[in-house]
């Protein structure tokens, strides 16, 4: 328990630390690196809290691919020394930051969480990490889940089989969307005909 | 490590992105910003999947584990959606950088008149 806080408590520090670098540092190409920071920071958040799938998700999306995106547009505009400039804004910005802040961090803290029992949470790490993992048979006993059919359901209750199960339509419908956004971005960068106006 | 203390990290995340998002001049920096805004929703989804139960968990829970997955769920859509997001945000930098040789964002008033 104790060694999960050290490393929860430099997580935290870190991805902090790193997001306050993304919007403050004028270099933009040091912004960029410093969002792969937070990015990796909040993939180590995924793993203590039983995303590991999620956690390679987003090593591989967010780290890898956006990222690479990012810093090839920040290579391809001029002005990246000091591109990370503030505009009239920054108070008002600075306030309804603070504001929305404040109001969240209260939430949080008054909410009456219904939170699942300790004794529930092993069966629940099980079944959050039966995404990645086979489950072995003495640790769903240990764990409380005795019948044949709730081990058969701890199994079975995987990532993979919501998204194609009872989630299948957003799915789908998301990778509609991310094709069209992809024709869309092709279409926006095509270079234009020579003589076309604007 | 508790819900609480995820949840204010996470908010306090999604407040800096915020403010990125607002108060910086070029594009790419906003953009950025918004990635630090979904990553904060992310993590508040999938903290509150490991944390609190779902409604149908409190009358059996052995019937019910799959609801205790539903906001990682949310946080792969999320994801895709983001991708997709950042493809067509920076495919508009550009366009704009082609023409106006800037991603300056006080700069930009094309569709101003």
């Amino acid at each position: 328990m104790l060694f999960q806080d050290v490393v929860f408590w430099i997580l935290g520090i870190v991805a902090i630390g790193a997001a306050l670098g993304v919007v403050l540092i004028k270099d933009l190409f040091r912004a960029a690196l410093l969002l792969v920071l937070v990015f990796v920071s909040v993939a180590g958040f995924f793993v203590m809290l039983n995303a590991e799938f999620l956690a390679v998700v987003q090593v591989l999306i967010y780290a890898g691919a956006i990222s690479i995106l990012i810093i090839f547009a920040v290579m391809l505009t001029k002005d990246v020394q000091r591109g990370n400039m503030p505009n009239r804004l920054q108070v008002p910005a600075v306030l309804f930051a603070a504001l929305l802040l404040s109001v969240l961090v209260i939430v949080a803290v008054d909410t009456d969480w219904n939170l699942i029992s300790e004794e529930d949470q092993e069966k629940v790490s099980l079944v959050q990490t039966s995404a990645v993992a086979n489950i072995e048979t003495e640790d769903l006993e240990a764990s409380g889940l005795t019948t044949d059919s709730e081990q058969a359901a701890a199994r079975e209750s995987g990532l993979a089989d919501l998204l194609i199960g009872d989630f299948v339509l957003p799915f789908e419908a998301v990778s509609v969307l991310l094709l069209a956004a992809l024709i869309g971005s092709l279409v926006l960068m095509r270079p234009r005909p020579p003589g076309s106006t604007s | 490590m508790s819900l609480e203390a995820m949840l204010i990290i996470a908010a306090i995340l999604f407040a800096i992105g915020l403010y990125g998002s607002l108060a910086r001049r070029n594009a790419l920096a906003v953009l950025m910003s918004i990635e630090l805004m979904f990553n904060a929703v992310n993590l508040t989804l999938v903290a509150l999947a490991k944390y609190v139960a779902p409604f149908a968990l409190d009358e059996d829970l052995a019937e019910n584990l799959s609801g205790v997955l539903t906001g990682q769920v949310f946080a792969v859509f999320i994801i895709t959606v983001a991708a997709a997001e950042i493809a067509l945000g920076l495919g508009i930098v550009f366009a704009m950088y082609r023409n106006t040789e800037s991603v300056d964002l006080t700069e930009v008033a094309e569709l101003r008149n």
